[in-house]
Formats: C-alpha cells, sequence, structure tokens
C-alpha cells in the first residue's frame, strides 16, 4: 500500500499503524472507517454464498420434478438463503457498511460516540454469524422453516433449529448497539453551525433506522428467545397442544420484522437522497419533505404488521384496518419518488456509475412498491397470499432497494473509501448485466404468482414450466453481472486509478477531506454555516 | 468544546447517559413482548391463571421484592457517596447492593426448588395432566423470572466490574458516568421485578 498517494502530512486510516499489525490491526481497530470496511468484507463474503444459493434453488426449478437437488435440501436452502440475507446482509448492511464509516465524516465528527462499542458490534456480528451458520454442518441436518421461523413448526421440525435461532438472537445485540450508537452520536457529536435541519439526509436516514433498530429489535429477540424455550422446555407459548397460540407468534414476530422492512429500506432511500442531487448538480427539491417522511415512515412502519397475516385468520376489523394502514405507509414513500424525481427535472445531469444505479434503483422500487400496493388490499391478497407473486414483491423492494441502493453507495463512496476509481466501463456493463438479469428473474415471478404458483415449493406442474425456464435464465444473466460488478471493484482497489478528494464534485462534508480519509476524519473541525446539497 | 488529544479520549457524560437511557428502554421492550403473551394468556385464562397464582409464596415475593427496593437504594447512595469524595463509602454501599441481589437470588433458589419438588416446573409429568392455562402460567413464570434472575446476574456483575474500578481509583467525584450507568441499570432491574411481583403474585 505504498503507492497510495499522500495528500497531506497525516497518515490515512489505511496506512496508519497503531499497537497491533496485520490483521489485529483491523479486528482491534476501534476506528470507525476501519469497522465500516471489516462489515463490508464480511457482508461481500456472505452475500456470495448466499446469491450462489438462490442461484442453486433456481437452476432446481428450471424444470418440474427432481433437477439437481432432493426437497429437504431444497428447504434447507431457502431456509440459509433468507437467514443469511435478511438478518446478515440487508438489515445490517447500509446502517454497518455505510453509517459506520459515513455517519461521523458526514457530520464533520472524528469519530462515533462509543467506538469501543461499535468494534463490540462487528465482534457479535461475526459471533451470530458463525453461530447461525453452524447449524449448517452439525446436529440432526440443516433447518428447513424459512428465515420466519414460523410456530409450531419451528419447535416440532427435528432439524437443528437452536443454532440459527440463537445466532438471529445474538445479531439483534449487534443492531442494538449499532442503533444506540449512531442515535448517541447524530446528537451529540455533530459539528458547530449544523443544526438538525443542516444534517445530510443519509444521516436522517440513518437516525430513523436506528430508532426501529433499537424499539423494534427486542421485540424479535424475545419471540426468539420464547423458540428457544420452547424447543429446550416445552413451556407451551405457541403449541396449542399445551394451551399457546401459533398465531400469536406470527404476531410478535412480525411487529418487529415488519418495522424491520424499513430497516432494510430508510438507509437506501437515504443513499439514494445522496446520490441524485450530486449528479444533477442541484439542491434536492423539497428537504424537509424527505425528513418528514423518513419520519413518518418509521413512525407508521410499527401500524401495519397485520398485512402479513390476512389469511391467518384475524378479526375482520383487523383486516381492514391493516390493510388501510399498509396503504398509509406508501405515502411517505410515494413522496420521497417524487421529490427524487423533481429533483432530475431540468437538471444538468452528469451521468456516472452511481447515478445510473440511483436510477435502475427508482425503476425497481417502483415495481416493488406498486406490487406491495396490491398486496395490501385485501381481497388481492387472499389470491396472491404465499405465492410467487409474493417473493417477486419483496425481491423487487429487498433487493431491488435496498441491495441497489448497497452497490450504488458502494459506486458512489468507492473514491472516499479507497482512494481510487474503478473502471467505469466494466462497472455500466456488468450493471447492465445485472439490471437485466434481475428483472428476467423476477418480473416473471409475478405472473407465475397470479397463476397460481406457490411459494417455497420444490416441485411444480407442467403449467408453470415456461416462465420458470425464463426466471431461472435470469438469475443466471443476473449472477454473471454481479461477478463482473465485484470483480471490477476488488481488482480496482489495489490497481485503479488514484482518486481525488471530491471526484463527484460534491458538497456534503466527506468530500472535503482527502480520498482516503486520514485517521482522525478532520484536523480541525469544520464550523457549518450551509445547507447540505448547496449547488446553486 | 476542548479537543480531546486522541478519540479514544473523548469523554462525553451525556452522551453516556443518554445511550444508556436508549439501552434501558430496549431492555423494558424484551420484557414488553413476555408481558404482551402475559396478558394475552390470562385474558383466555382467567381461572386457571386464578389458582395457580394462589400456588406462589407471597410471602417470598414481598421478601424480594424489599430486598430488591432497598438495593436500588444503595446503589443510588453510593453515587452520592462518590460525590462527596467518600470512596471507602462508595465501596461499602455497593457491596450491600452486590450482598442484597445474592440474598434475593437465594430466595429465588428456594422458591424455585420448592416448586420443582413438587413436581411443577416445565414440561413435568405433574405439570402436564394440570390445565392448559395453569401449564402456560408456569411456563411464563420460570421464564420471566428467570430472565429477570439472568439479568441481576448480569447486574451483579456490572456492579463488581464497576467496583474494580471505584477501588482502582478510575472513578472519581468529577467522573462516574459509569457508576451511575450501573445504578441505571440496577433500577432497571428492581422496576421489572417491581412489574413481575404483582403480575404473579398479587393478582389472584
Amino acid at each position: 500500500m505504498s503507492d497510495t498517494v499522500i495528500q497531506n502530512h497525516e497518515p490515512n486510516y489505511l496506512e496508519y499503524k497503531g499497537r497491533y499489525k496485520g490483521i489485529f490491526a483491523w479486528i482491534f481497530s476501534t476506528d470507525h472507517k476501519r469497522i465500516g470496511l471489516l462489515y463490508l468484507y464480511s457482508m461481500l463474503v456472505l452475500f456470495s454464498i448466499a446469491a450462489i444459493l438462490g442461484l442453486l434453488m433456481k437452476i432446481e426449478l428450471i424444470a418440474p420434478g427432481r433437477t439437481i437437488m432432493d426437497a429437504q435440501t431444497y428447504n434447507s436452502f431457502f431456509t440459509l438463503h433468507g437467514i443469511t440475507m435478511i438478518f446478515l446482509i440487508v438489515v445490517p448492511g447500509l446502517p454497518a457498511v455505510f453509517g459506520n464509516f459515513f455517519l461521523p465524516l458526514m457530520i464533520g465528527a472524528k469519530d462515533v460516540a462509543f467506538p469501543k462499542l461499535n468494534l463490540l458490534s462487528w465482534w457479535i456480528y461475526i459471533l451470530g454469524a458463525a453461530i447461525a451458520l453452524s447449524a449448517q454442518f452439525f446436529g440432526d441436518g440443516p433447518p428447513d422453516t424459512g428465515w420466519t421461523f414460523y410456530a409450531p413448526y419451528s419447535f416440532r421440525t427435528g432439524t437443528n433449529m437452536l443454532p440459527a435461532v440463537t445466532g438471529a438472537f445474538i445479531l439483534g445485540f449487534s443492531s442494538i448497539a449499532t442503533g444506540i450508537n449512531f442515535i448517541v452520536t447524530m446528537h451529540r457529536m455533530r459539528a458547530p453551525g449544523m443544526d438538525w435541519m443542516k444534517m445530510p439526509l443519509f444521516p436522517w436516514a440513518l437516525y430513523g433506522t436506528s430508532w426501529i433498530q433499537v424499539l423494534a429489535t427486542p421485540i424479535v429477540g424475545v419471540t426468539l428467545l420464547m423458540i428457544v424455550l420452547e424447543r429446550t422446555m416445552q413451556i407451551g407459548f405457541f403449541d396449542p397442544a399445551l394451551g399457546g397460540d401459533p398465531i400469536l407468534y406470527q404476531h410478535l414476530f412480525w411487529i418487529y420484522s415488519h418495522p424491520a422492512v424499513y430497516i432494510m429500506i430508510l438507509p437506501a432511500m437515504g443513499v439514494i437522497s445522496e446520490i441524485i442531487p450530486t449528479f444533477a448538480r442541484k439542491t434536492i427539491f423539497g428537504y424537509k419533505a424527505i425528513v418528514i417522511s423518513t419520519l413518518a415512515i418509521a413512525f407508521v412502519g410499527y401500524f401495519v404488521w397485520g398485512h402479513h397475516m390476512f389469511t391467518s385468520g384475524m378479526s375482520g376489523t383487523a383486516l381492514y384496518t391493516f390493510s388501510i394502514l399498509t396503504f398509509l405507509v406508501a405515502i411517505p414513500s410515494a413522496i420521497k419518488i417524487f421529490n427524487w424525481v423533481a429533483t432530475l427535472h431540468k437538471a444538468s445531469i452528469d451521468i456516472q456509475t452511481p447515478f445510473l444505479w440511483a436510477l435502475c434503483f427508482l425503476f425497481v422500487f417502483m415495481i416493488g412498491g406498486l406490487s406491495g400496493m396490491v398486496l395490501g388490499a385485501l381481497s388481492a391478497n387472499v389470491h396472491l397470499h404465499d405465492t410467487a407473486f409474493v417473493v417477486a414483491h419483496f425481491h423487487f423492494i429487498v433487493f431491488g432497494g435496498t441491495g441497489y441502493a448497497f452497490f450504488g453507495a458502494l459506486h458512489y463512496w468507492y473514491p472516499k473509501m479507497f482512494g481510487r476509481m474503478y473502471d467505469k466501463g466494466w462497472a455500466n456493463i456488468g450493471l447492465a448485466i445485472f439490471f437485466t438479469g434481475f428483472n428476467t428473474l423476477y418480473l416473471p415471478m409475478f405472473y407465475l404468482g397470479m397463476i397460481g404458483m406457490p411459494r417455497r415449493y420444490y416441485d411444480y406442474v407442467e403449467e408453470f414450466h415456461g416462465p420458470n425456464i425464463v426466471s431461472s435464465f435470469g438469475a443466471m444473466l443476473m449472477i454473471s453481472g454481479l461477478v463482473i460488478i465485484i470483480t471490477n471493484l476488488v481488482r480496482s482497489a489495489r490497481k485503479g486509478e488514484i482518486a481525488e478528494a471530491d471526484p463527484w464534485k460534491s458538497k456534503t462534508l466527506e468530500w472535503t477531506v482527502a480520498s482516503p480519509p486520514p485517521l482522525e476524519n478532520f484536523a480541525e473541525i469544520p464550523v457549518v454555516t450551509k445547507r447540505p446539497y448547496d449547488y446553486e | 468544546m476542548n479537543k480531546p488529544a486522541h478519540i479514544d479520549e473523548h469523554r462525553d457524560d451525556e452522551g453516556a447517559k443518554t445511550g444508556m437511557w436508549i439501552f434501558i428502554f430496549t431492555e423494558l421492550i424484551l420484557f414488553g413482548g413476555l408481558f404482551i403473551v402475559y396478558s394475552v394468556y390470562r385474558y383466555l385464562n382467567p381461572a386457571a391463571f386464578h389458582l395457580a397464582a394462589e400456588e406462589l409464596d407471597t410471602f417470598i415475593g414481598t421478601v424480594n421484592t424489599v430486598i430488591l427496593l432497598v438495593s436500588s437504594m444503595t446503589i443510588a447512595m453510593s453515587i452520592s457517596a462518590i460525590q462527596y469524595k467518600n470512596k471507602k463509602l462508595t465501596l461499602i454501599l455497593m457491596s450491600v447492593t452486590i450482598l442484597l441481589a445474592a440474598v434475593f437470588m437465594v430466595n429465588k433458589y428456594f422458591e424455585w426448588s420448592g416448586k420443582i419438588s413438587h413436581g411443577i416446573y416445565p414440561g413435568s409429568p405433574t405439570l402436564m395432566e394440570a390445565s392448559q392455562g395453569e401449564i402456560l402460567f408456569f411456563g411464563l413464570y420460570y421464564a420471566m423470572t428467570g430472565l429477570h434472575a439472568i439479568h441481576i446476574i448480569i447486574g451483579v456483575a456490572f456492579i463488581a466490574y464497576v467496583m474494580v474500578l471505584v477501588a482502582k481509583d478510575e472513578i472519581q467525584h468529577d467522573n462516574f458516568v459509569i457508576l451511575e450507568n450501573s445504578g441505571l441499570y440496577w433500577h432497571l432491574v428492581d422496576l421489572i421485578w417491581i412489574f413481575l411481583f404483582p403480575l404473579f403474585y398479587l393478582i389472584t
């Protein structure tokens, strides 16, 4: 790393030599930037594993009957795919990687409020991941419940559920610790002059997210704990034979897990709100409306969990109340979309890779959001419940939303993180292949769901064959795109062109320091006088 | 704002306390999940919960409530003691807190082992013959008081760690936010018990 450019006298965070050497200089580092990269590397590894599992499932579904694996293996694959993607990547992803790296830089602080707690969160994350994944390798076979651990199957199945559930429980602590850390950081460490309405939108999104993490995670924690107790001690919380109620499990699970969907999407929206004004070279339209809608999503998100249970047997009043609330939560999301589009109106746009990712995000996120409206409508839901339509919908939202924003953020902040540029040509080719593959993979699943193909099924009738072939082909295309994208990024970290401090001519604070940033971020804490995104 | 030499030396008492308060909220919500489950099943099985609750010994419950309240007082007093620069008194008051916690656990041990010797524990043959409401009541009893007991142990470990810091003079009259935070945590443990006590022992 000696050929990295020295832009000032202080060593940058990558070169800095602390008390420890080699790998210990990373895993014992309390520097928020190194911790951000630790998360990034762990997540890229886990993401590759989970993506390959997804690909294998799609290959299995390319034809009816057994293709490459048996039904039990298929069940354990979709369970592991779900657990890894949701608990290990999508929920912690953007806050843990980009929040850790950029939150202090964007609000003009030297680090987060509790640097040691921050490192501890990563350790807990790795511990939780190791325990959850260990379920695959010993005991009576890998878990086969799906990532939701629905009772009563989750305590009746003979497979190795305990490590999976315990791992998810432990990951909750990591999530809560990061949330607390970010909230305190934003309350206490904003640079002088940066009042709340001068804070950039990505920190705002992290603020909303952190509150959801702090307030919702304990509920899933205790729910998972109840599953553990149920399996080990036969307590009867959710076991109908002992007087318990499996529907109560669903309520408790979704009281967390629906807000968790907003943990996944709010930071993604924050990233898009950073990318769009930068490349539109315009002040973002409706800054306050975006802030308020962020908080509104965080708030209303608590009251919509029932829409996961429209077919589980709830009272009529509960059904239509949850349906109406579900429609309400779409309003603040739509406000954001309109604001982004309005920002693009009459802008002199600089077309760069991160901007293309943001555009693709808008496209897939709108498909995901509108199909969510279809599912939020009671009558349509009864027909589409637990079909491939639902799978298509949440992949458009979760992968199409969070995943696109994650890669968008990676391309946007890459020069700042590594001090080098990636190859723009390959980045765009990778995106094009990925985007085509993505749509070829998931669009047919809307159709499959409408004509009645259930989700989680290993086998299907001949009628569903055609769209499944298209979908499986899309999966292969999408994975090839991902390989190009990731290879390009990994390769450029060593061989890319040296990046300047502000390659995109952006206005937020993180671009005012050298690339990569010096150890202490700011030699002199900046005084903020202007609003963010002040381009005119 | 004075500039710390290095970020590791950054000190912000207000921030540390804010963080602890938010953590306490999450703990309350964690128990909140169990409180919801309790209320649902109490609503569904009022008679069985009434019967089962009579099995519990209100006397031991009351004694333990008093013990925890006093221990909350001693930890709060230890914070005043450190402000008055009285290191010895601080350590004594903290030891009393730990001692009271130990007494609580001993009582809990006798209470639990009494029940278990009567064959009342999750999954036991005796309990399986009882009504579904009673199974749920005792299931919740063991789960909730058990989780509370784990919190007592964590609290004791936390306070013991802080005692070491006090003994080593790392916590002094002008820098006691960790002691305050351990006190806050201990109040939380107390508070949760204040809710558990009427739910299991008093409402019959």
